[in-house]
């Protein structure tokens, strides 16, 4: 066990973990944020995924004391204390069926819109290539991604 | 018992009947006649109260025992409840959150949420109607007859200042009426009848509207718990430890491996194990770390390349099916006059539900009160009465409330969560919350069943066909029930002890053709491990319906450019039903569809170009789908780029969101066509992530997915939820066969598989 501080949407917090525990269970179960899932454990699915100095991060493999200096981002943060616009574009275009990977898609297309604002379809296709989806909503999905980037 | 009430009645009666109980949550009014009669009524079947209520802001709820999965079952519900009621939608809540306030309707199942559910309320909800009128009618004094109803507010026609809204009527109390229930539990629970009428379809306002989502904000924005987000005070975290070949049990367990993790408990069952820990990544860790040795047993499988040879040989234990039009010898003799015999054989592995989240359920054990369970499960009546009877207490000592989880398609690892949680919370006597790890979800989840078939066509020499035989032979379709109810049919109390009790069912295809001889039938094998297998076989979406439809709707291709005809063509000469033929139409026009009886292997640069179509029934509803493929000859990779679904479900109640429903259906569809198969060797299941076991991502999603609706505005609904999962696979192998004129027998449709089969 060892003392861990997490700056997380803005807030300080001090925890007491193993600094291998991987920093989504810091998020769900000492801060009890809700956002990032657990998906697989394995960095394959992006259920877990925060924005970490601006850097979209699976969260369930990246070791809490490893981000003690840094920037953490969660889908509650995102739009600093409104709707973000990809929150709105993916209600607007009802995307979600299940929802649980909607975290995943939502916290790693804001990263990328950070960089390119205007992105193209294909561009966006493939910075979301790793995100899983099981209820097949991609064709909802991209179109909520592509109207956010474009509002 | 009839019983009408106005307030002077109420008032008068004072607290000698029992006539009004408050509903929860709401502030009492002033007609409420007895301080502490707050109570709801026991559920049952028989009363109008199980089913609709009006709150005490004049808004309705209906009591529904159907969660809606993702796909807006819920707010069909509500448009049907809001049709007979004559009030806005947006003021029907939905609510089934709860075994103790919703009836047992059978849960989320085979897409009659709206079919059967939804019939039950609307048949609900016009009793209530007619209830409310009789009791406007003594407020009001007039006839039923003179009395109109907009929005809730009920008004004599001949003077709408004279009116009473369905709040100031019984907003916040309890109907006490009496309906006839046809005394069925499950799916089919409904009214017997009903002494209100259900509006014509010539009279509908809200059906064939789109009121979206309730749920898609509290999604987004993330503001209320899925079932992983529940925690309880004093709740511990749960993991299991299931062994790396199947079948072997814990015979050492070595407790001291992980004695240096805080609060550790180990929880040893016969063949279960699992391990609760306060803190969940020592849960996680403690399952990872500790040493077990297990039993020596006999590899349970074989190499999984082998799996149709095996099912070919094995030994059939229960046949069935349909001889629809002709027995055996009118069956042979049919063949015998044949000129012409064709035939083919399909392959369909097993699959996975791989769902976004591996299962997971808390438990509270009170043996002196009222024990509960959170589940995403999808049955949470059946999965309550199964953790009730792990624990050991009555079901009314049991209350199950519904939470979402990650995902559901069909009997996935929700139930065997909640099983895993119920007999650790037991074991511990503390709430437990348990997950199951990414390595069980896809492992140990329970699989769709793998098949073979057989289908084989007679002409005549006129090139039609005179008989048609198609014979399935594969492993059970419900080793374990989709049902959680019972101990048996989840996975850790079979590890625990409990012997399973497999259903021994199949099925077979749906579909009109009119060909004169015709016997669909199946042959069911043992399965490969009688208890607790990783491979035993349970409902995945559209259960048999993507594996069935392969093989006959390309084995209708394939006669029909054996017979020189174009496979659009074939199938409106030979399908009964009107309806069909409507569809293959719709959707061959919508595609813009060019006619061929031979595969044309029209290609750009590296890339083969086809196109595909396919079609099935199910439970009444009927989807036709084009397929668009391109499939890469260098590296055999296919994309299904495009895709027209003509779809007639009887009259639509939602059609935005059926839309999206559709979508879905493609694309999962899609992605199992292509990619999806659980892979074992002779020990275990070997497909256990996201890498062993790829589903489609969103590079390879198609470039369109275009839907024509067919609405009957006079035919019952009849399910949306799977039907357009059931044509995919034939369309898209349809469509691969017209691109390179390779005939792929076995799905999935891997570039490794084009590649073996002799692409260019």
């Amino acid at each position: 066990m060892a003392r861990i501080q997490l700056n997380v949407d803005g807030k300080a917090h001090t925890i007491d973990a193993d600094g291998d525990m991987p920093l989504l269970y810091a998020l769900r179960d000492d801060l009890g944020l809700r956002n990032p899932k657990f998906g697989c454990g394995l960095a394959q699915c992006g259920a877990c995924t925060v924005i970490i100095d601006g850097a979209a991060t699976r969260s369930c493999v990246t070791p809490v004391d490893s981000v003690q200096n840094t920037k953490i981002t969660t889908l509650a943060g995102l739009g600093g204390g409104k709707a973000h616009k990809l929150q709105e574009a993916f209600i607007a275009e009802q995307v979600p069926q299940c929802g649980y990977c909607i975290n995943g898609w939502i916290m790693t297309a804001a990263a990328f819109l950070e960089r390119n604002p205007k992105p193209t379809e294909a561009q966006m296709k493939d910075a979301l290539s790793g995100i899983k989806c099981r209820c097949g909503t991609h064709m909802a999905i991209l179109r909520a991604v592509m109207r956010a980037a474009q509002a | 018992m009839e019983f009408q009430v106005n307030r002077r009645h109420l008032l008068s009666m004072g607290g000698a009947l029992t006539v009004s109980v408050l509903l929860p949550g709401v502030k009492a009014q002033a007609f409420v006649p007895k301080e502490g009669a707050s109570l709801r009524p026991p559920q049952d079947p028989r009363r109008l109260a199980s089913y609709i209520s009006v709150n005490a802001d004049g808004t309705v709820t209906a009591w529904f025992g159907k969660p809606d999965m993702g796909q807006g079952t819920d707010v069909g519900v509500a448009q049907m409840v809001a049709e007979e009621l004559d009030i806005r939608v947006e003021r029907v809540k939905v609510d089934f959150s709860d075994t103790t306030t919703s009836l047992n309707q059978g849960g989320a199942s085979s897409s009659v949420g709206v079919s059967q559910g939804g019939r039950a309320l609307a048949n609900a909800a016009a009793e209530a109607r007619l209830v409310l009128l009789e009791m406007a009618s003594k407020h009001l004094s007039a006839p039923v007859a003179e009395l109109t109803i907009h929005d809730g507010v009920i008004s004599v026609k001949t003077n709408p200042a004279r009116n009473v809204s369905y709040g100031e009527l019984i907003g916040g109390r309890w109907f006490e009426n009496e309906v006839e229930w046809n005394g069925i539990k499950g799916n089919a629970l409904d009214l017997k009848s009903i002494r209100g009428k259900r509006k014509d379809p010539s009279e509908y306002k809200v059906y064939g509207s789109s009121p979206p989502r309730r749920d898609v904000p509290v999604i987004v924005l993330a503001t209320e718990d899925y079932v992983v987000d529940i925690k309880l005070p004093g709740m511990l975290h749960g993991r299991t430890i299931l062994p790396p070949v199947a079948g072997a049990v814990p015979v050492n367990i070595d407790r001291d491996s992980v004695k240096h993790i805080p609060g550790v408990q180990i929880v040893h069952q016969n063949g279960f194990l699992g391990i609760v820990a306060p803190r969940e990544w020592d849960a996680v860790k403690a399952a990872r770390d500790l040493k077990v040795t297990w039993s020596e047993v006999k590899a349970p499988f074989f190499d999984h390349k082998d799996l149709y040879k095996h099912i070919r040989n094995a030994p059939v234990i229960k046949t069935g099916g349909l001889n629809s039009n002709a027995d055996q010898a009118k069956m042979d003799a049919a063949f015998k006059s044949a000129v012409r015999i064709i035939e083919a054989t399909y392959e369909y592995p097993f699959q996975s539900h791989a769902c976004m989240g591996p299962g997971c359920a808390v438990v509270d054990y009170q043996p002196n009160g009222v024990s509960r369970v959170w589940t995403g499960s999808q049955k949470p009546h059946y999965a309550t009465e199964g953790v009730a009877a792990v624990l050991g207490v009555k079901p009314e000592q049991m209350r199950g409330t519904w939470v979402r989880g990650p995902g559901s398609y069909g009997r996935g690892d929700a139930g065997d969560a909640a099983n895993a949680a119920a007999i650790l919370a037991k074991a511990v006597g503390k709430p437990v919350r348990y997950q199951a790890q990414r390595h069980e979800a896809h492992g140990w989840d329970t699989k769709g069943p793998a098949s073979i078939h057989m289908v084989r066509a007679g002409l005549d020499k006129d090139g039609k066909v005179i008989a048609w035989s198609f014979n399935s032979k594969g492993f059970d379709r419900l080793n374990v029930a989709s049902n959680e109810s019972k101990p048996r049919d989840n996975l850790f109390s079979q590890l625990a002890g409990v012997k399973p009790q497999p259903s021994l069912v199949y099925g077979s295809p749906q579909e009109s053709y009119r060909f004169p001889a015709k016997s669909l039938t199946w042959e069911l094998i043992p399965p490969l491990l009688e208890s607790g297998s990783p491979l035993r076989t349970s409902h995945l979406r559209d259960p048999l319906g993507p594996d069935i439809h392969f093989a006959s709707e390309s084995f209708i291709d394939e006669v029909a450019f054996a017979v020189g005809m174009d496979p659009v063509d074939f199938r409106l000469q030979n399908l009964g039903n009107e309806r069909d033929r409507d569809l293959i139409k719709t959707v061959a026009e919508k595609a813009g569809w060019e006619r061929h009886t031979t595969a044309r292997k029209q290609r750009r640069g590296d890339v083969a170009i086809g196109h595909g179509v396919a079609y099935a029934v199910r439970a009444g509803t009927r989807v036709a789908i084009f397929a668009e493929v391109e499939v890469n000859l260098k590296t055999g990779k296919v994309w299904g780029k495009r895709f027209v679904v003509s779809h007639d479900c009887g009259i639509v109640i939602n059609p935005d969101l059926l839309k999206l429903t559709i979508e879905g259906n493609i694309v999962q569809g899609l992605s199992r066509a292509l990619m999806e198969e659980t892979t074992f060797d002779k020990n275990n299941v070997t497909s256990t992530d996201w890498e062993s076991y790829p589903i489609l991502d969103m590079t390879e999603r198609p470039q369109s997915v275009d839907i024509v609706l067919i609405s009957r505005k006079n035919l019952a609904p009849t399910g949306a939820g799977e039907g357009s999962m059931r044509p995919v696979t034939a369309a898209v192998g349809n469509a691969i066969f017209d691109a390179t004129g390779i005939r792929l027998r076995q799905a999935p449709f891997t570039p490794e598989r084009l590649r073996a089969s002799g692409l260019a």
